[in-house]
């Protein structure tokens, strides 16, 4: 999967999952710019990325995530 | 098909709940309810899945949200917040991650005991703390620990923690049976069902404080909202089954009666035998069991004739086996018990069937039926029959539908109706609410949905105050005829008020309708004005999506329109001073003081 395959993806999951289909989604985003985006979605996408993608994060993976790019490299580096 | 049928699309529910909500929530007639959730580990999901399952419903809730992990203080040590929000109901979301003090190998046997009794002090006051809250409190049980340090010696040392929850679980178990409004959830059961491995995650508890895994909270929230749904009257009532390849194997018509597979002989005899008897316990929860068969009647009915058969023609209510289309079938059964489509569950191994029953009766539940082997499963997952009280009267409840059939068949014989009334030789008893009665009372006011005048429900709380205010009518009816005994089938509350009574509630289950009984319960409430020196009585039609056979109802026994809001229409009855009972054809004894 291409980088840029990866984050269309991730742009799906994140407007299932805010029921907004004009979200976009960039490596820049942050839960900064989603209102609802909290700790609780947090484990929502993660778990959706989990499932959506194969790979099952570990509690060291998780932490300080601080962006989409962080998540989209590491489901690239969990998945190379 | 909605993700919140069984098997539950958990994905769907946890990925696109937003959605979900907003599709939910354009329903027609909610009900509201407060609901607080008290918390022992991290609720956040778990409030918004349940919310969903409960619009799926038709119940619109309101939260209260607990502290985390402060259960035992909000309800123990209420700041008046939990008090002030005047819950409907009280969800504990606790689990064996809220146990205290589980025993350790270390401790004596006096020691393992004395925790024992400590805990199950300590929840008790917390039970005895949420039930003072005049809420229906739903309590989940204990899970066992995901991991054993003993191993299976657990299950019979005193200083086992396996052992220790059932011995809590059985103490929750005797506070529920001991106190009326007091549910448990199953947790064990469903972490079971679920198997431990999935029901925790130990990721999910070390990084967010969740008790169980994320995908474990749809299974959960069904669990909750299938009780509360139950208490609120909201059951399926009633089965309506095809015959060939769903009670039995094979096709009567062209197998003939030794044909079909049943009974211990073959593999899917077997599953067949196990989903006959699984229905035939149903339908000693009060579960009516009709047939629905394209069949000859004849030939489908020599199948229960079969030594192996569990179930017997005389275990349904209605029998329609025939060449009609099965919605069809279903609506007239529906119309001859007196229910509505969305009271039945359907159940048909043939797909096409499925389809056309689930397109003509949206409401009707039609569980995917695959092959024998699940057919028990599917059906019992569900939750259709959640059961939250069982009667003397649940029990006896088929029979009495099929004591209704006998008089239907008794009303074509007769020309005259009134005749064929008197022919009944019914007997009604006329009496105030009592302690005895009192749970059938309730369930009889949460369940009937039609004769419903203002479909205003009651807790077991609400009954007994109601039964206790001097200020307060209370009377039930209960009425029997030649053909057995249909039991407590009407209920009225009144709220006196100088010389005036305001009628509350006033519903009469659909059992009993056309038999007069609503102007036998109306003569005993005019004599009882009367001699009480009541000049006035009132009283509100409140229409709902369920109501309309009594629309007219007070017009037809005198009553004069007063006025008509947005949420109902106001009536008044003038009390005369002497006047002829309206109903000439019950026997009524009337205890009313």
């Amino acid at each position: 999967m291409t980088h840029e395959e990866l984050m269309q993806e991730i742009q799906e999951i994140f407007r299932d999952n805010f029921d907004d289909d004009s979200l976009v989604i960039t490596r820049e985003t942050t839960a900064e710019d989603i209102e609802d985006w909290d700790s609780l979605e947090q484990i929502n996408l993660l778990t959706a990325m989990e499932k959506k993608f194969g790979v099952k994060f570990t509690l060291d993976d998780v932490r300080g995530l601080e962006n989409v790019g962080d998540m989209a490299d590491l489901i690239l580096r969990l998945k190379a | 098909m909605t993700p919140f049928d069984y098997p539950y699309d958990c994905d769907t529910i946890l990925q696109k709940k937003r959605r979900l909500r907003r599709e939910l929530l354009a329903q027609e007639g909610l009900i509201p309810k407060k609901i607080a959730i008290l918390s022992g580990s991290t609720i956040g999901e778990v409030k918004n899945v349940l919310e969903l399952f409960l619009l799926h419903h038709g119940i619109a809730p309101e939260f209260y949200e607990g502290e985390y992990a402060r259960y035992y203080e909000n309800a123990v040590f209420d700041d008046g917040s939990l008090r002030a929000f005047a819950p409907d109901i009280i969800y504990v979301h606790t689990t064996v991650k809220n146990l205290m003090g589980l025993p350790c190998p270390a401790d004596t046997d006096v020691q393992a005991e004395e925790k024992l009794a400590a805990e199950t002090l300590r929840w008790q006051s917390f039970w005895d703390a949420c039930l003072s809250m005049d809420a229906i409190v739903i309590q989940n049980n204990f899970e066992f620990p995901n991991v054993r340090v003993m191993g299976s010696f657990e299950a019979s040392d005193r200083r086992g923690a396996v052992r220790f929850v059932r011995r809590i679980n059985e103490a929750l178990a005797q506070y529920a049976q001991a106190h009326r409004g007091f549910f448990i959830h199953d947790i064990n059961y469903l972490a079971a069902e679920l198997g431990l491995d999935r029901w925790f995650s130990p990721s999910m508890w070390y990084a967010y404080q969740y008790a169980m895994d994320l995908s474990a909270i749809p299974p959960l929230c069904a669990g909750i909202a299938n009780i509360i749904k139950s208490i609120y009257g909201k059951n399926k009532k009633s089965i309506a089954c095809d015959l060939d390849n769903t009670l039995w194997g094979g096709v009567i018509g062209d197998d003939g009666v030794q044909g079909i597979q049943l009974g211990e002989e073959t593999p899917s005899g077997r599953a067949f035998i196990a989903l006959q008897h699984y229905l035939k316990l149903l339908s000693q929860t009060g579960v009516l069991l009709n047939v629905n068969s394209k069949n000859e009647a004849e030939i489908a009915k020599s199948g229960f004739s079969r030594p192996e058969s569990v179930l017997h023609e005389e275990d349904f209510v209605c029998f329609f086996a025939n060449w009609q289309p099965k919605h069809e079938n279903l609506a007239q059964m529906a119309s001859q018990l007196n229910l509505l489509p969305e009271s039945f569950v359907f159940l048909d191994d043939n797909p096409a069937e499925r389809e056309i029953v689930r397109r003509h009766l949206p409401n009707t539940a039609v569980p995917e039926l695959t092959t024998p082997e699940t057919y028990v499963q599917t059906l019992a997952r569900s939750g259709y029959f959640e059961v939250t009280a069982l009667s003397e009267d649940d029990k006896k409840r088929s029979d009495m539908y099929r004591q209704n059939a006998q008089r239907a068949q008794a009303e074509a014989s007769f020309g005259d109706y009134q005749e064929y009334l008197k022919s009944l030789e019914m007997k009604a008893v006329i009496a105030p609410f009592d302690v005895q009665h009192a749970p059938r009372i309730t369930q009889l006011m949460n369940k009937t949905n039609q004769f419903n005048l203002t479909t205003r429900r009651y807790t077991d709380a609400e009954t007994a105050d109601c039964m206790n205010d001097e200020n307060t009518l209370t009377l039930y009816a209960s009425l029997s005829d030649r053909f057995g005994d249909n039991g407590i089938v009407s209920a009225l509350i009144g709220k006196v008020n100088g010389g005036v009574l305001t009628i509350e509630e006033w519903v009469m289950s659909c059992r009993v309708f056309k038999r007069d009984l609503e102007l036998a319960v109306f003569d005993a409430l005019v004599s009882y004005c009367r001699a009480h020196r009541i000049d006035t009585i009132e009283g509100d039609y409140i229409p709902t999506a369920k109501n309309a056979y009594v629309r007219t109802l007070y017009p037809s026994l005198g009553f004069s329109q007063e006025k008509e809001t947005e949420e109902g229409v106001h009536y008044q009855f003038t009390v005369p001073k002497k006047s002829e009972p309206l109903c000439s054809v019950i026997d009524v004894t009337t205890n009313l003081s």
